[in-house]
């Protein structure tokens, strides 16, 4: 077994393309390797051995060998298959969400384990958590801080100066806050920020979950820092994360059902 | 990537091209069927233009379930033999033929013609799921059977089409997940097994 063309990992399947007949290329994130690829074969047949343990947000641990262009998954055993997760639509839809920011912020074959405790920490959260928006930004801002695209909340990104308590602006092509004599200059686009949604970014990007999660925190103000950290996504990436979409509608549904006469 | 070659004619090529498009066909498959049309008989060719002309021609989809049809409706929506009460809701049109097979279900399909897939931006607009509820608000439907496959994106449909049609009053059921036949349960994974044990029956 000590074959040097095949390597184990546990890993997160965050990603997965049809391929040909029956196979897949899954995209998985590795504690030890980050972001990696490979192929599963005839895993679409109903007698695989191997496609339960190989489907979407499934944690494994996984056995590949070594390819000329790909690797090839030979093997693969659950550690976690998030089943609290897999049978509610809500949280499939947030998990999902998450595991499409991981594919896209990171680059492929780069070793960082927090990015994968902070994805496996936040699913196997995600049932017990009091509020899923602010499981969302949670992961959002400490995902980008990771990945080296930290927002500059402590003071203004262009003068340096501590900010007043007061209607700020955040810019995503600044990279963070603009203080408003700044913002009247005009060299980036900003969109203004409350103090209490500034406060509430803060606190959310410099705390660990434990605190972070037993704080309630206003919906409307989680909403706010939403639209700021969507916009700041979109601007590094160039593009939206396509689950976005569905989130929103999912998120649209569910307010319906459970306020039918709420007109506003 | 080019699978034309130089020297190659140029409808040799353009043939190549399009085979080379088809699910499971690489650019060696595509050749050698290109090769054997141009040494097969004239009738040959010729039924295969006329087969391929007659897909696009006479089939459409059925106005009822969304399955393929020849005319108006499909064979099935057109049996009368067939209980209109039961809807059995699969992702695709083969998945009819692969359940029609065992000739067990009486009841009727809907052809969804996707499954929601939020990572790849397919939402519930994006599949026939209001065509179905449509077809449940207009009556007369007893039983919803939910036939999505046993994926994440099958699953979060299923969830969804429930969310959706729970207030309809019409009773829901999924298709069994379990154990599939000729396999071994020491390579199950938790998902199956859960689930296995969760719709344990009577025995």
């Amino acid at each position: 077994m000590s074959n040097t063309r095949t390597y184990q990992t546990p890993a997160i399947v965050i990603k997965k393309t049809k391929l040909g007949e029956a196979d897949r290329i899954l995209t998985l994130y590795s504690p030890t390797l980050g972001k990696i690829q490979g192929v599963a074969k005839a895993v679409r047949k109903p007698k695989s051995k191997l496609s339960g343990h190989l489907e979407m947000l499934t944690y494994s641990q996984v056995t590949l060998v070594r390819g000329k262009s790909i690797d090839t998954i030979i093997g693969s055993q659950t550690l976690n298959a998030f089943l609290a997760v897999k049978n509610d639509l809500d949280l499939i839809s947030c998990a999902l969400y998450m595991a499409e920011m991981v594919s896209q912020f990171t680059p492929v074959e780069t070793e960082d384990s927090p990015i994968f405790e902070l994805l496996l920490h936040s699913i196997e959260q995600l049932p017990i958590s009091a509020d899923r928006n602010l499981s969302l930004r949670y992961f959002e801002l400490h995902l980008l801080s990771q990945a080296g695209y930290r927002p500059e909340l402590g003071k203004c990104v262009l003068c340096r100066k501590t900010l007043d308590t007061t209607t700020n602006s955040f810019a995503p092509s600044a990279g963070g806050i603009l203080c408003p004599s700044c913002q009247r200059l005009g060299r980036h686009y900003g969109y203004t920020i409350s103090w209490d949604g500034l406060e509430v970014m803060r606190f959310i990007q410099d705390g660990d979950w434990e605190s972070v999660s037993i704080t309630p925190i206003d919906a409307t103000i989680l909403n706010e820092v939403e639209r700021m950290l969507r916009s700041y996504m979109r601007h590094i990436l160039e593009k939206d994360i396509k689950s976005t979409t569905w989130l929103d509608s999912i998120k649209h549904d569910s307010a319906n059902l459970k306020q039918p006469t709420n007109i506003f | 990537m080019d699978k034309t070659s130089p020297l190659a004619t140029d409808a040799v090529n353009r043939l190549v091209q399009e085979l080379s498009k088809l699910p499971g066909v690489g650019p060696k498959s595509a050749q050698r069927i290109t090769y054997y049309l141009l040494r097969a008989s004239t009738e040959q060719t010729q039924a295969l233009v006329d087969a391929l002309v007659s897909l696009r021609q006479k089939t459409q989809l059925c106005s009822c379930c969304y399955n393929i049809a020849d005319g108006d409706m499909c064979p099935i929506c057109r049996n009368p033999q067939r209980s209109s009460g039961q809807v059995l809701i699969v992702e695709q049109p083969q998945d009819i033929l692969a359940l029609e097979h065992m000739g067990i279900y009486k009841g009727r399909y809907h052809v969804l013609h996707g499954a929601i897939s939020p990572t790849e931006g397919i939402g519930g607009n994006d599949i026939r799921i209001k065509e179905l509820l449509d077809r449940l608000s207009a009556g007369g439907i007893s039983e919803v059977i939910i036939g999505t496959n046993p994926t994440l994106e099958g699953d979060t449909t299923a969830l969804y089409i429930k969310r959706l049609i729970a207030p309809l009053g019409i009773r829901i059921t999924r298709l069994a997940r379990g154990l599939p036949f000729g396999s071994e349960l020491e390579y199950a994974d938790d998902v199956t097994l859960s689930r296995a044990i969760e719709g344990r029956q009577e025995f």
